[in-house]
C-alpha cells in the first residue's frame, strides 16, 4: 500500500510546533520515549519497544567452518527485517533503501565497534568456530526505527548463551544445556545509537523523532556511543549541513542518554537474571513480561502535557483580543424577499475577476452593472429578470446611490441567479467582489 | 476470554447455528451463523412448554429484523462478517475496534489531495484506493471557475459511489449543489488519526466530550468517519491539549474524563 501522504497542515503545524519547542506527545527536545525491555523463555529472545516502536531481537548460534582469511574468529551476521505489520508502506518487494540504510548502520555500529570478542567465539583454528546470528524484527514503525533496533540487538546478544565446548587435545565436546549451563558470548562493551532529527536547516533538533516528525526532517545525526564515551559511529544523512559546535553538543547529549539507556538495561538483564534462578520456579517469558492488552481495558500511556500555561496564555488573548461582533439580528435586506444574515466564510477561490470579463454567456446567470458609486457598503443587486429589465433599487435603509452616467464603462460582473431562497452563501460572493473592488479603487 | 473462544469455536465446529438473542453481549467471529428470532421458534425444541397452534401453517409472523455493521444477511440467517461482541438496540451489530476504513457511500470523511490529473483530484482516504473528485463537484465551480485545491490540502467532503468493484467518487457538494460545509479545509490546525469507534462515538447526537471540550477554548473541528479528525484552536499549545484530549477519550471512563476537564479547565 502506498504511504499515507503528508498534507500541508500538518507538515506546516509540526514546524510551527517545533519552533515553539512543542512536540506533539509533549516532551521536551532531549527527551527520549519511555524504553521497555521484555524477555522471551529463550536465552537470547527480547522485545524493545521505544514508545510504540517495537523490535524483535532473536540471537541463535551455530558451529560453522570459519572464513578462510580469518581462522581463528567467529562470524557475526546481522539481519534487519522490516515487517509487513509494522507500517502499511512496507511491502515485501518495496523497502530496499530504507531497509539498505538501516542494516549498514546496524553492521557498522555493532561489528566495526568490535563489541563482540570474535576470538573467544574460535572452537578450533581453521575448522570450527561459532557463527552468531542476530535477527531484528521490526513489529511496528512509530519512528527512530535504528534506536530501538540498536538496544534491541545488544539486549539480545547480552542475553543470550551459547552451549559450552571443551576441547581436549583432538577431542571436541560440545554440552547440551542439560550437561552443562550455556556460556554467556563475551562483549566488551554496549553501543547504543542515538538519533537528532534536524528541522528548517540545521536550526531546530529534537532527539528521538517519532514518525511525524522524521516525515518533516531536513536530516537525520546518528551517533553510536557506549557508556565510556567512546563514538563507535556517526553518520548524518539528508544533506544538512552541520556545525562543527552543533555535532559536538549532539555527542555530548548522545553520552548522556547512552549513560541512562545502558544503566536501564543493565536492570532489565539484572531483574531477568533474578527471576529465572529463583529458587521457586519463577516465571520468566513473553507470556508474563508483555501486558495482557484487552480490548476493553481502559488503559493508556499518560501522555505529560505542560498545561500550565494554558490559562495565563488564554487570558492575555482574550483580554487583548477584541470582544466578538456583534451577531447581527437585523438581516440585511437587499431587495423584497432577498436577505443576508451575518458574513458567511473567506472566498477561497481564486482571483476571478480577470476571467470574467470575456466571458459573457453563463447558463443561467444574470449580469448586474454595477455602479461604481462611493457609498455602496450594502450594494445593489439587483434581481433582473431579463437584460430588458430596468433595474430595481433595493428599498432598505442604505445610504443614496449615485448613478453614473452610462458611457463610463460599467464593469460587468457575472453573479449567481438570486433566488427568493437566498444561502448566505451565494450573496456574500458578489459582496466580496465588491469590497475587493473597493479596495483596488 | 478463553472461555468466549472455546465457545465461538465449538459452535463454528459444525454443531447447529445459535440463536442471535443467546450471544448478545459475547464474542462472536466471522464465518458464525445466527439465527434470528422467529426462525428459533420454529426450531426450538418442540414440546417445552404451550405452543400456540397455527391456523396457517405456511404464514410465519414477520419480524423485521435490521442488519447493522458487521453483519450480512445469508439466505434467512445472520452471517457474521467481523470479530467482536454482538450488540442489540433496535437492530444487531458487532461491536469491533477498527482502524482501517473501508469506504461506504453517504460517508462524510476527510481527504488529502495526491494529485491534480486533468479534471480530477486523486484524494487519500484512508481506503485501500484513493478516491476521484472532480473539480466540478464544488459549490460554484463551472469550468472557467476551477476551485483554489492545491496537492497536499485537506477535504471534507462524502462519498457518492463507493462499492468494492470501483474505485471510491466523491464530492464536496450535496443533491441540491450547495456545499453545506464541505469543500477545501483551512490552512492551520492538526490532522490525526483515531480509531472508527471513536468517531462513531464522537458524532452520536449528544455527545457529551463535545461539549466539554467546547466550553473549554473556542476550537474549530473536523470529524471524518475514516478516522481523521481535524482540530484547530487559537495557539498551538492548545490544539496540542485537543488532540491528546481526543486521542485519550477513547481508553478514559467518564469519571476519569470529567476530572481531566476540570483540571483543565481550572489552569
Amino acid at each position: 500500500m502506498k504511504e499515507t501522504p503528508l498534507s500541508n497542515c500538518e507538515r506546516r503545524f509540526l514546524l510551527r510546533a517545533i519552533e515553539e519547542k512543542k512536540r506533539l506527545d509533549g516532551r521536551q527536545t532531549y527527551d527520549y520515549r519511555n524504553i521497555k525491555i521484555s524477555f522471551g523463555t529463550d536465552y537470547g529472545c527480547c522485545i524493545v519497544e521505544l514508545g510504540k516502536t517495537r523490535v524483535l531481537g532473536q540471537v541463535s548460534c551455530e558451529l560453522v567452518s570459519p572464513k578462510l582469511n580469518r581462522a581463528t574468529e567467529g562470524i557475526l551476521f546481522f539481519n534487519l527485517e522490516l515487517s509487513q505489520m509494522a507500517a502499511p508502506a512496507f511491502e515485501p518487494g518495496r523497502q530496499s533503501d530504507l531497509l539498505v540504510k538501516l542494516n549498514r548502520l546496524l553492521e557498522r555500529c555493532l561489528r566495526n565497534s568490535k563489541c563482540i570478542d570474535t576470538e573467544s567465539l574460535c572452537v578450533v583454528a581453521g575448522e570450527k568456530v561459532w557463527q552468531i546470528r542476530v535477527d531484528l524484527h521490526l513489529l511496528n514503525h512509530d519512528g527512530n526505527i535504528i534506536d530501538a533496533a540498536s538496544i534491541a540487538a545488544i539486549v539480545a546478544l547480552c542475553h543470550f548463551r551459547r552451549p559450552d565446548v571443551s576441547v581436549q587435545g583432538d577431542e571436541v565436546t560440545l554440552y547440551t544445556p542439560e550437561e552443562r549451563d550455556p556460556v554467556p558470548l563475551s562483549i566488551h562493551h554496549m553501543p547504543i545509537c542515538v538519533s537528532f532529527a534536524f528541522f528548517q536547516q540545521g536550526t531546530y533538533l529534537l532527539v528521538d523523532p517519532n514518525e511525524r516528525e522524521e516525515r518533516v526532517m531536513d536530516g537525520l545525526l546518528v551517533i553510536a556511543m557506549n557508556k565510556h564515551r567512546e563514538i563507535c559511529t556517526i553518520q548524518s544523512s539528508g544533506g544538512i549541513m552541520l556545525l562543527k559546535d552543533q555535532v559536538l553538543r549532539c555527542s555530548k547529549i548522545a553520552g548522556v542518554k547512552v549513560a541512562e539507556i545502558t544503566e536501564l538495561i543493565q536492570k532489565a538483564l539484572e531483574n531477568d537474571q533474578k527471576v529465572r534462578h529463583r529458587k521457586e520456579g519463577g516465571k520468566f517469558g513473553f507470556a508474563e513480561s508483555i501486558a495482557n492488552q484487552r480490548i476493553t481495558a481502559f488503559k493508556m500511556e499518560k501522555a505529560p502535557i505542560d498545561t500550565s500555561d494554558v490559562g495565563e496564555k488564554a487570558e492575555e488573548i482574550i483580554a487583548e483580543a477584541e470582544p466578538p461582533s456583534e451577531v447581527v439580528s437585523n438581516p440585511v435586506l437587499w431587495t423584497p424577499g432577498t436577505a443576508q444574515i451575518g458574513e458567511g466564510i473567506e472566498n477561497s477561490w481564486g482571483d476571478l475577476e480577470d476571467s470574467e470579463k470575456e466571458d459573457e454567456d453563463e447558463g443561467g446567470s444574470e449580469e448586474a452593472v454595477i455602479l461604481d458609486s462611493v457609498k455602496m457598503d450594502a450594494g445593489v443587486i439587483s434581481n433582473i429578470g431579463s437584460q430588458d429589465a430596468p433595474i430595481v433599487l433595493s428599498d432598505s435603509e442604505e445610504e443614496e446611490m449615485i448613478i453614473l452616467e452610462p458611457d463610463k464603462n460599467p464593469k460587468k460582473i457575472r453573479t449567481q441567479t438570486i433566488s427568493v431562497k437566498q444561502e448566505k452563501a451565494a450573496s456574500k460572493k458578489p459582496m466580496k467582489k465588491r469590497k475587493k473592488k473597493r479596495a483596488v479603487n | 476470554m478463553a472461555e468466549a473462544a472455546a465457545i465461538a469455536a465449538e459452535s463454528l465446529a459444525g454443531s447447529k447455528a445459535r440463536a442471535a438473542r443467546t450471544v448478545l453481549g459475547q464474542v462472536v467471529l466471522p464465518g458464525e451463523e445466527l439465527l434470528l428470532p422467529e426462525q428459533e421458534d420454529a426450531e426450538g425444541p418442540g414440546g417445552a412448554g404451550e405452543r400456540l397452534l397455527r391456523l396457517n401453517p405456511g404464514a410465519r409472523s414477520r419480524v423485521r429484523v435490521v442488519c447493522g455493521p458487521g453483519l450480512r444477511r445469508s439466505g434467512d440467517r445472520l452471517l457474521v462478517t467481523k470479530c467482536g461482541r454482538l450488540r442489540h438496540k433496535e437492530l444487531y451489530w458487532v461491536d469491533s475496534q477498527q482502524k482501517r476504513y473501508v469506504p461506504v457511500k453517504g460517508d462524510h470523511v476527510i481527504g488529502i489531495v495526491t494529485a491534480k490529473s486533468g479534471d480530477i483530484f486523486k484524494v487519500d482516504v484512508g481506503g485501500s484506493e484513493p478516491a476521484s473528485l472532480s473539480y466540478l463537484a464544488f459549490e460554484g465551480a463551472t469550468k472557467r471557475n476551477r476551485p483554489n485545491v492545491q496537492v497536499g490540502d485537506l477535504i471534507y467532503g462524502q462519498f457518492l459511489v463507493a462499492n468494492k468493484d470501483m474505485e471510491p467518487e466523491m464530492v464536496c457538494i450535496d443533491s441540491c449543489g450547495r456545499a453545506n460545509g464541505m469543500g477545501v479545509i483551512g490552512q492551520d490546525g492538526l490532522l490525526f488519526k483515531v480509531t472508527l469507534g471513536l468517531i462513531r462515538k464522537l458524532l452520536a447526537p449528544d455527545c457529551e466530550i463535545i461539549q466539554e471540550v467546547g466550553k473549554l477554548y473556542p476550537l474549530e473541528i473536523v470529524f471524518g468517519m475514516n478516522g481523521r479528525i481535524w482540530v484547530k484552536a487559537k495557539t498551538i499549545q492548545q490544539t496540542l491539549i485537543l488532540a491528546n484530549i481526543l486521542e485519550a477519550c477513547e481508553h478514559m471512563t467518564t469519571d476519569q474524563r470529567k476530572q481531566i476537564f476540570s483540571r483543565l479547565a481550572e489552569s
